[in-house]
């Protein structure tokens, strides 16, 4: 963002990577994923890079609420800097955050999630899709809690899923009643509570049973829950957990 | 004399509403001892959420079989009670079916009573038998115990009783219009109860007179009664559906709202030319507590929502913590936070209205942070509810205490915030390495 900035160009979006993105390894072949299908689309975006922070979330959810606002409003004091005015970003938390909690502290910026960010490309015919690779496979897709009934997201990604072809297969639980894979409201960084099974086993054995090739996900910390819960059942050999923005490249072999 | 039944209608009358007025201005009283909440925005979407969640049911028929067993009872209820008004008119005067004038009309509305108060007696049996035959999960988990399961089931009994007399007290009456006894003029039509009549076969005129009095004054007595158990009980929710539905929250659900109180701080930190010495004014009130320890620290739409939830369970039913067999429930987050705001009444009420500290708060001594720290935050319990209750929001004001009062996060939380405040990540990264990414091969 920085050199765009100095070069005094504008881009059309900016990407907010996100710590898991940036920095987790299994989370980062999500991020050029996506740039992937970005590059592709000639979608001109910019990166904040060294100057993105955490956005805030899992200090709030756990009750921090003075560390997410000086998180918060430390970003937003970077994005007003550059002008930002659309944000897309392949996490369903930073959606969440940036979008919802934002604007209160004096950030008013469009978010949108990487699923919906796709959907429109493809709409707008920016982006095509053959769809060889995954055509009549069975795909699961879990959708993230920040996503579907934080933010009523629920048609981007399965429209996404249905463009490759593929035969989408719900689980008991989806959409407004999907269940939580485990990580939020700051699960992701602690263990949990004493209990007879953890969250992500449960909603593995419930997306087991749609007998997928693929369990779809639209947020890393999701991603990982579930790939964690795959391995669990030695399910890792036949089924993969992929991101739809990695289903969008392997699709288009990009 | 002849006026002594009129009189003791009255006096009974004033006595329920009276007392049930009473316990109206307590419960309002506890609800306002929250915090300020300015719900006055977009009123025509309130209006449509009420109408809608509350007086249309949608939330109810997600799961169809309760759903439409709890609409029978519900239209039943608001239904049936437009005799209740006949009935107290007729108390009143001393009158025999005063709306009778509206003849045919008049027939299709106690027709529509009856075949009302029989579905209801139907699914109330239902109800009856999925909490104490088949069990269902959600009504026996363990903060169902004592109280909250007998209550749930005098709620069932009550309303099978008020069924049974309004039906006794309908047919003993069509068997005494068809003796043509004086008093009890013909009216009405009777497709239920017509078919208890024979039981009254070989009665002296005299004998069914008590029957159908003693039923007409058991039924009206019944409403009064039951009008009063509503505070008592979670069945409180008949009422405090609608203003909850009202006030519910509007925004999306992952919106949590920002502490305006820390936002001074933050926006105080960051001003250059903030005066870091500066006191607060003399007159100055004592500064808010961030987040929750009791109840008087939650706003009054929570505290409004503890007394509305009525115990159904869908929330827990839904929690993955709950699922997986950990102890946080969030149906018992409300049960507790109206115990609590019960308790903290009843203190106000025995020391003149001053509270006087008991040692108690609604943290430890009734919700644990066990409790508090298995939530994921998903908002199923929040989408699950069929009233608009949100215990996400208490859970998260209760993390906010234990975190900015007390210090008192989980380790493995505190390391995850130390990594936000030192590197501007939940992991020990390098923000310096924040791009990294884009100079590696896939």
């Amino acid at each position: 963002m920085a050199s765009l900035f100095a070069q005094g160009k504008e881009p059309e979006v900016l990407f907010w990577v996100g710590c898991a993105g940036s920095f987790d390894d299994r989370a980062k072949k999500i991020t050029k994923a996506f740039v992937k299908l970005l590059d592709k689309a000639g979608v001109s975006f910019a990166v904040l890079g060294t100057e993105e922070s955490c956005s805030g979330d899992p200090a709030k959810r756990a009750g921090n609420e003075f560390l997410f606002q000086m998180q918060a409003v430390t970003n937003i004091e970077v994005m007003n800097g550059y002008g930002v005015k659309k944000v897309v970003t392949a996490c369903p938390h930073c959606f969440n955050t940036l979008k919802n909690e934002y604007p209160g502290l004096g950030g008013d910026y469009e978010v949108v999630h990487h699923t919906q960010f796709l959907k429109q490309l493809l709409e707008e015919g920016r982006l095509t899709l053959q769809g060889g690779a995954f055509r009549g496979k069975r795909i699961t897709f879990h959708d993230p809690c920040y996503l579907g009934r934080a933010n009523n997201v629920y048609e981007a990604p399965r429209e996404l899923i249905r463009k490759l072809d593929a035969e989408l297969v719900e689980m008991k639980n989806c959409k407004q009643r999907g269940l939580c894979c485990g990580a939020g409201g700051a699960q992701m960084f602690k263990e949990a509570e004493k209990g007879d099974k953890e969250v992500n086993i449960e909603r593995t054995e419930q997306a087991l049973e749609t007998q997928p090739e693929i369990i779809a996900a639209a947020c890393p910390f999701c991603n990982t829950m579930m790939t964690d819960g795959v391995k669990n059942k030695e399910k890792e050999g036949t089924i993969a957990v992929l991101d739809i923005a990695e289903l969008l490249a392997k699709a288009e072999d990009l | 004399m002849d006026y002594l039944p009129n009189i003791l209608f009255a006096a009974l009358l004033i006595a329920g509403i009276g007392y049930f007025t009473k316990n109206v201005k307590k419960l309002r009283r506890n609800i306002l001892l929250g915090r300020k909440a300015d719900l006055s925005d977009n009123r025509p979407q309130r209006w449509k959420n009420m109408a809608r969640i509350a007086l249309g049911q949608s939330k109810m028929v997600v799961r169809p079989v309760a759903g439409l067993m709890h609409i029978i009872v519900y239209l039943g209820f608001i239904i049936i009670n437009l005799e209740v008004l006949e009935i107290v008119i007729d108390g009143l005067l001393g009158t025999h079916r005063v709306f009778a004038f509206m003849g045919g009309f008049y027939d299709f509305l106690i027709a529509s009573f009856e075949i009302l108060a029989l579905l209801v007696i139907v699914a109330v049996v239902v109800f009856w038998l999925r909490r104490n035959a088949l069990r269902l999960a959600r009504f026996v988990k363990p903060e169902m115990k004592g109280w909250p399961k007998n209550d749930a089931n005098w709620i069932l009994y009550i309303e099978l009783i008020l069924m049974t007399l309004f039906l006794t007290m309908n047919a003993s009456d069509l068997h005494l219009q068809r003796m043509e006894v004086a008093h009890y003029t013909e009216a009405g039509s009777f497709p239920v109860s017509q078919w208890i009549t024979p039981l009254f076969e070989g009665m002296s005129a005299s004998t069914v007179v008590l029957i159908e009095r003693t039923a007409w004054w058991l039924h009206i007595a019944g409403i009064l009664f039951f009008l009063n158990y509503l505070y008592y009980s979670k069945h409180l929710h008949i009422l405090l559906a609608f203003p909850n539905t009202f006030y519910g929250n509007l925004k999306p659900k992952g919106q949590f709202s920002n502490n305006e109180a820390v936002t001074k701080e933050v926006r105080l930190m960051m001003d250059p030319n903030a005066d870091p010495f500066a006191a607060p004014a003399e007159d100055a009130p004592p500064p808010e507590k961030f987040g929750a320890s009791d109840v008087k620290d939650l706003n009054w739409v929570q505290l409004l929502s503890a007394y509305t939830c009525t115990e159904c369970g869908r929330c827990t039913s839904e929690c993955p913590a709950n699922q997986t067999g950990k102890k946080l429930s969030p149906r018992k987050i409300m049960m507790d936070t109206r115990d609590r705001l019960e308790e903290v009444g009843r203190n106000l009420d025995k020391n003149g209205g001053t509270f006087v500290d008991d040692g108690k708060q609604l943290l430890d001594d009734y919700i644990t942070r066990e409790e508090l720290w298995a939530c994921t935050s998903c908002n199923a319990c929040v989408e699950a509810c069929p009233v608009s209750i949100d215990p996400l929001s208490i859970i998260m004001n209760m993390r906010q205490y234990l975190v900015m009062e007390q210090s008192a996060a989980p380790a493995e939380l505190n390391v995850m915030m130390g990594n936000i405040e030192n590197n501007g990540a939940p992991w020990p990264f390098n923000q310096m390495d924040r791009l990294n990414w884009a100079n590696e091969t896939a």
